[in-house]
């Protein structure tokens, strides 16, 4: 974290805001300011060059724009830049394929991607995978253990983690990456296919973020989080019902 | 009822056309349905090309979008009345807005008037081609349920194609809508209106070149690649507090007074009466004929609920929360806020982030409804105080209970698909 405030950069809403992306931008700068660390919330339009920032979030996109905004991103240089020293990636769904080294455009032609994540996106052969998710977060994620994560995944693609990343959990409920594993680490780029969005329904994701921006080793105030706490809990509760019932319910 | 004669069908549609009028009225009967999908199913399934024989040589106005289809459809209908008669439009007023509620109404329509039809906007350009419409009305489009349909410039794109080959159509469009524009761009006669977009998230992307739509400060928009927004042949002007004034570019204008609130009910009741003029009802007869309706499928009415008058409205998406959000703030009444997410309202409330919650600062506010939860933590990121209550019924009652409205307002209720429908059969 560098000058006064956290910046926290919504990453083209206008191309990357399919799915209510921009709450988790909002989630990580209100807990923020909720606790007194001085934070800027900005949304970082496809029309303008990309600010300098302390923690990016990537949303998710249909195909076309997907593909724009890869682009896009790739020639303004600010994120690729930034993660060198240091900043924060939250990248979700389309973002996170963006992330990655390679993603499929609309006519399934592999992409370019930013390659902040050692992954590679195809397009699935099965239908889209669409439902909650629930997965067990994996070891090596920092000093701070999290809890079993929830949310909502809608994507066709499949994606394959090279050597470079660690997988973020391993999945009990739902699709993810496609082979068992859900999302990918390295440093701080953290890539995920859970949308709700992702840090509404999992808090302490969203803190542990917070901690690698502002650059704190030992874990931030707790909040008042019992509002999350019960989401999570039906969220967890109707998953588990359904499997029992084998009835999709939510 | 009785069956209309229904001259030059063949057998096989006879038979098509019986059997829907009697598992009609069998699923009324039994009140396993409104008695609008099950007769219209089995009447296709016989003949499969029913609609289209149904609707030969009859006066059709087909009414689409994302959001405002049911009350405009409404609206248009009461308009044609003024010429047609009252009870002879045939219309799908219980919202069925596939083939088979095409194939209801027309099949169960007791006379030969006009026919108005709400469509689905995926189904409208298969409507277009069978259904032959003088007249089509295109709202707006936006997201809507994104674990079901994600793609509403394949839409738009879409809508184009269709409308390009219907040369007897003249389309009625809202000439701020970007993505509006491109599908009815193709149609040899469009009448182009201002009603507004208050949600332009989805309407960004250039659906013409996949640039950027520039929006300027009077309403109007282009790309670079010169798609840009129509000259409107009508606009609507908000004179003052709950009116408004449509103008033509002859010159003309008139009022508009509803019995309906809301910006956005001003801009479907001018879509309707442009609509109706195309079919010969001068618009100011048809506007005054609209002034009439005071509710529609149950919006907009304000029975006593849990004790409490309850005015009840229903959003289904993003674009139509930020309208009945700007409806109800400011003011000071309680407001309950109901969100479910069966099938029919999309599975993922992930939209709600999305919502501009945060006008609701300030306000008395209940989270409730299936996703209450999902709500209340989307309330707490929006730093507005409320109030979690489960069932929505209970929910009215703590609204206004807590906070009793000494001006006699009621409670403002607004859900989305099923959990207004949950509430409206507790009226
Ligand atoms: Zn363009």
């Amino acid at each position: 974290m560098s000058g006064s405030a956290l910046r926290v950069v919504v990453v083209y809403p206008d191309l990357l805001g399919t799915y209510g992306d921009g709450g988790n931008a909002l989630v990580l700068a209100r807990r923020a300011a909720w606790r007194d660390i001085p934070v800027q919330l900005i949304e970082a339009t496809s029309d303008g060059p990309i600010p300098e920032g302390d923690l990016y979030c990537l949303g998710g996109g249909e195909d076309g724009p997907q593909v724009r905004a890869a682009e896009a991103i790739r020639s303004d240089g600010t994120i690729v830049r930034a993660v060198g020293s240091g900043a924060v990636v939250l990248a979700v769904c389309a973002g996170y394929q963006i992330a990655g080294r390679s993603f499929p455009g609309a006519d399934g032609r592999a992409r370019p991607g930013l390659g902040l994540l050692d992954v590679d996106t195809v397009k699935g052969e099965g239908p889209r995978s669409v439902g909650e998710v629930v997965a067990e977060p994996l070891d090596g994620l920092g000093d701070i253990a999290l809890p079993t994560l929830t949310g909502f995944e809608n994507h066709g693609g499949v994606t394959r983690l090279g050597p470079g990343v660690v997988a973020l959990a391993r999945v009990t409920t739902g699709n993810g990456n496609g082979d068992g594993s859900e999302g990918a680490r390295a440093g701080r780029v953290l890539g995920t296919y859970l949308h709700g969005p992702v840090l509404a329904r999992n808090p302490a994701l969203a803190d542990l973020l917070l901690s690698w921006a502002i650059g704190s080793t030992e874990p931030l105030a707790a909040l008042d989080d019992g509002e999350e706490e019960a989401l999570r809990s039906e969220r967890l509760h109707a998953v588990s019902r359904s499997r029992f019932t084998g009835r999709a319910r939510s | 009822m009785t069956a209309p004669p229904t001259p030059g069908l063949s057998a096989r549609a006879r038979v098509a056309l019986t059997a829907t009028r009697a598992l009609n009225a069998v699923s009324r009967r039994v009140g396993i349905g409104s008695g609008t999908v099950i007769g219209g199913r089995a009447g296709l399934a016989i003949d499969p090309g029913l609609l289209g024989r149904l609707a030969a040589g009859r006066t059709v106005a087909l009414v689409s979008g994302t959001n405002g289809k049911t009350t405009t459809t409404r609206l248009l209908a009461v308009a044609l009345e003024v010429s047609a008669g009252a009870g002879s439009v045939i219309t799908n007023s219980t919202g069925s807005n596939m083939p088979p509620g095409h194939v209801a109404a027309l099949a169960g329509g007791g006379s030969d008037g006009p026919v108005v039809l709400e469509v689905d906007e995926g189904y409208l350009p298969a409507s277009v081609t069978t259904l032959h419409p003088r007249v089509v009305v295109l709202l707006n489009l936006s997201r809507d349920q994104l674990d079901r349909t994600n793609e509403v410039r394949m839409l738009a794109g879409r809508w184009r194609g269709a409308l390009a080959g219907a040369m007897d159509t003249t389309v009625v469009a809202n000439a701020d809508d970007p993505l509006v524009v491109f599908g009815a761009g193709s149609a040899a006669r469009v009448v182009w209106v201002a009603a507004g977009m208050r949600w332009r998230a989805d309407a960004v992307g250039c659906p013409a070149c996949e640039g950027r739509i520039v929006f300027g400060a009077d309403g109007a928009w282009s790309c670079s690649c010169g798609f840009s927004r129509p000259a409107p042949d009508v606009w609507i002007t908000e004179p003052g507090e709950g009116d408004g004034e449509a103008e033509w570019t002859d010159g003309r204008h008139h009022r508009v007074a509803l019995s309906i609130p809301g910006r956005f009910n001003r801009a479907n009741a001018v879509m309707a009466a442009v609509a109706a003029e195309a079919l010969g009802i001068p618009a100011d007869r048809a506007l005054g004929a609209m002034a009439t309706v005071d509710e529609v499928a149950g919006r907009f009415t304000t029975p006593v609920i849990a004790g409490v008058p309850t005015r009840l409205m229903l959003a289904k998406n993003p674009a139509g929360w930020a309208e009945l959000l700007a409806l109800v703030c400011p003011g000071d009444s309680p407001v309950v806020v109901a969100i479910n997410a069966r099938v029919a309202d999309g599975r993922d409330p992930s939209w709600l982030w999305d919502v501009p919650f945060e006008d609701l600062r300030g306000r008395p506010v209940v989270a409730t409804g299936e996703r209450c939860l999902d709500l209340s933590v989307r309330l707490r990121y929006a730093e507005v105080e409320h109030q979690t209550v489960r069932d929505s019924v209970a929910a009215v009652g703590v609204a206004g209970e807590e906070w009793p409205s000494d001006a006699g307002r009621p409670v403002e209720f607004i859900g989305n698909y099923t959990a207004f429908h949950d509430v409206l059969t507790h009226r």
